[in-house]
């Protein structure tokens, strides 16, 4: 009970906020209105939201790309593997706004990385690591990658070894039989990964915020700045429902296809 | 099988070793498998009989030895490079596939896709062909298990690899699965190289069986050599109840028992009586050395605990083994 008020309150609040009006020093007045609604058909913010989904699916398929072999490696690795899981939830254990500032140390124009190659003569000029799409995708791929790591294991773990003899018996390859028997059984594991990192990949704002610099506006930015700057909350309220109505669909369309797994 | 004078062997086993981190679990084995055999390599479990198996796939490389397929030397293959097909335990079915997918599946793999008119008459063979479309969740387990046979059928191998392909069906069907898959085999005529702890599995289906203790290979044989000539205690034991007296071995059915003392016959006083059914198990202990020794008489015979009584047997049933 007390789950769910403390579930559905913050929710009802938004939902109230994004049917007001915008208050002059921020706030919500009234009267009620659709008008915060209708201004998120305008297109500037149609790009935004397709941008967020882009990083959001490049982040989420380079972390499977990734994510993939490591969840193989660990649940072949027998009796190492707790230490290897454990390794993989160990960022874990601190700040994930002190690993993103990490980052910047290490990929600025003075950051560690290019002060090496530079160091090294295989630069001159200091390469743009930083403030950039790519930096976002590489920060939301190192934060988000356990998400997709820790699905992929579960399934991976429970894959019957005798399949892939099996599959060896039959004639496959062992690549064709990781095409054609692992990745097959393993499509739980995947889905579940996929929309493990893909929501707070789309909804993301503190990456972009640092890593990104003021070019990247992600949907995130955006909510953030409704709230901040610019005070406009039930437009901001309005944003983040749309965000979350477009992360439901995704999750409910994952497990209408008869998923357990989440 | 009719016996040919040489026969032509499809498998040959050199000097085969398999040792893994703490143990030798297959020690020094040679065996060969001829053509079209049944052959069923019986031992209790541990023995290195799957171990052996699963080098015969290639699923395990031998520590030392040689295996031959058919004239060509296998063991540093990988198992999708030899024609030999195994038949899981657990029939490791493909659960995302259709049954006819798992059958296909070598065929497409193999990249025989000309033969894939043949998986339904494989699977007429093994009475599936209305259960094309299913699912492996959706079949019974003698179903699965026939499944796992028309895969491996399917592909034509030279030699059909079986572990233990009856332990997991209720016993009933089991023994109905010995006829099928003897049948079966007969049919085909593919060698059958067919893994087992149930001595009465391997009596009733095999050719050939060999028996293994602790890594080692013990004897090779007909059923009725193995069961009337066994060449250790070990082989006696385990293809059946044995009475030993005095080094010799009588089994309990070539035991009779009369209620008056016979010339020949030795005193024996009865220590228990069980009921079976088809037949009575008497226990008794010799009144001379005070050996147990056991019989099997008609269920209608009535003995009686504490009773004397006299037993005999034909010389020619007794079994001399060499001392181990």
């Amino acid at each position: 009970m007390l789950m769910t008020v403390t579930m559905l309150a913050p929710l009802a609040i938004i939902v109230v906020y994004s049917l007001l009006t915008r208050g002059a020093y921020g706030g919500v007045e009234l009267p009620w209105t659709i008008e915060n609604f209708m201004r998120l058909w305008d297109p500037v913010y149609g790009i935004i939201f397709l941008r967020s989904f882009w990083i959001a699916a490049v982040a989420t398929a380079l972390c499977l790309v990734l994510g993939f072999p490591l969840a193989m490696f660990i649940a072949g690795s027998g009796p190492r593997k707790n230490l290897y899981l454990s390794l993989v939830i160990l960022p874990f254990w601190t700040s994930f706004l002190i690993r993103t500032y990490a980052w910047m140390f290490l990929l600025r124009d003075t950051g560690i990385l290019n002060s090496a190659l530079q160091a090294l003569h295989i630069i001159r000029e200091p390469l743009p690591l930083l403030y950039n799409d790519g930096a976002v995708i590489l920060g939301l791929v190192y934060g988000f990658l356990p998400f997709m790591v820790l699905p992929l294991y579960a399934t991976l773990e429970r894959l019957e070894p005798s399949l892939l003899e099996a599959a060896a018996d039959l004639g496959a390859r062992p690549w064709r039989a990781l095409v054609s028997v692992t990745l097959p059984l393993c499509a739980p594991g995947i889905r579940a990964g996929a929309i493990l990192v893909f929501v707070p990949c789309l909804g993301t704002y503190l990456t972009s915020d640092l890593l990104g610099g003021s070019k990247t506006v992600l949907i995130g930015n955006l909510v953030q700045n409704q709230f901040t700057a610019s005070r406009d909350w039930p437009f901001g309220a309005a944003l983040s429902l749309a965000l979350m109505a477009i992360a439901m669909v995704l999750l409910f369309t994952a497990r209408n296809r008869g998923e357990e797994i989440l | 099988m009719p016996q040919q004078t040489v026969p032509d062997k499809v498998l040959e086993l050199r000097r085969v070793s398999k040792d893994f981190a703490t143990q030798r679990a297959v020690a020094d084995v040679s065996l060969e498998i001829p053509r079209g055999a049944f052959f069923s390599l019986l031992g209790p479990s541990g023995c290195g009989k799957t171990t052996i198996l699963r080098m015969v796939a290639g699923f395990e490389t031998p520590t030392a030895g040689e295996v031959w397929l058919n004239g060509q030397r296998i063991d540093a293959l990988p198992p999708y490079q030899r024609n030999v097909n195994t038949v899981f335990q657990s029939y490791a079915l493909f659960p995302h596939l259709t049954v006819r997918g798992n059958v296909e599946f070598g065929l497409r793999h193999k990249k025989r896709t000309d033969d894939i008119n043949r998986v339904l008459e494989v699977l007429k063979q093994v009475r599936l062909e209305g259960k094309a479309s299913r699912k492996p969740s959706e079949l019974s387990g003698g179903e699965r298990q026939r499944v796992a046979l028309a895969r491996a059928i399917v592909l034509e191998p030279d030699v059909l690899l079986l572990d233990e392909p009856l332990s997991a069906l209720d016993p009933q069907l089991r023994k109905q699965v010995r006829v099928e898959l003897r049948d079966l085999q007969r049919r085909v005529g593919v060698t059958f190289l067919f893994v087992t702890h149930d001595q009465e599995e391997a009596l009733s289906m095999s050719d050939q069986i060999a028996v293994m203790n602790g890594g080692a290979l013990e004897q090779v044989g007909t059923p009725r050599e193995i069961y009337a000539q066994p060449r250790s205690r070990f082989v006696a034991d385990f293809l059946g109840a044995m009475n030993w007296i005095g080094g010799i071995g009588v089994r309990p059915e070539a035991v009779s028992i009369c209620q008056s003392p016979t010339k020949t016959g030795r005193k024996a006083v009865v220590t228990g009586v069980t009921y079976l059914g088809s037949f009575c198990h008497i226990a008794m202990t010799l009144a001379e050395g005070g050996e147990a020794i056991a019989a099997q008489v008609p269920p209608g015979s009535a003995y009686q605990t504490g009773q004397t009584v006299c037993v005999t047997w034909n010389r020619e049933d007794e079994v001399r083994c060499e001392a181990s």
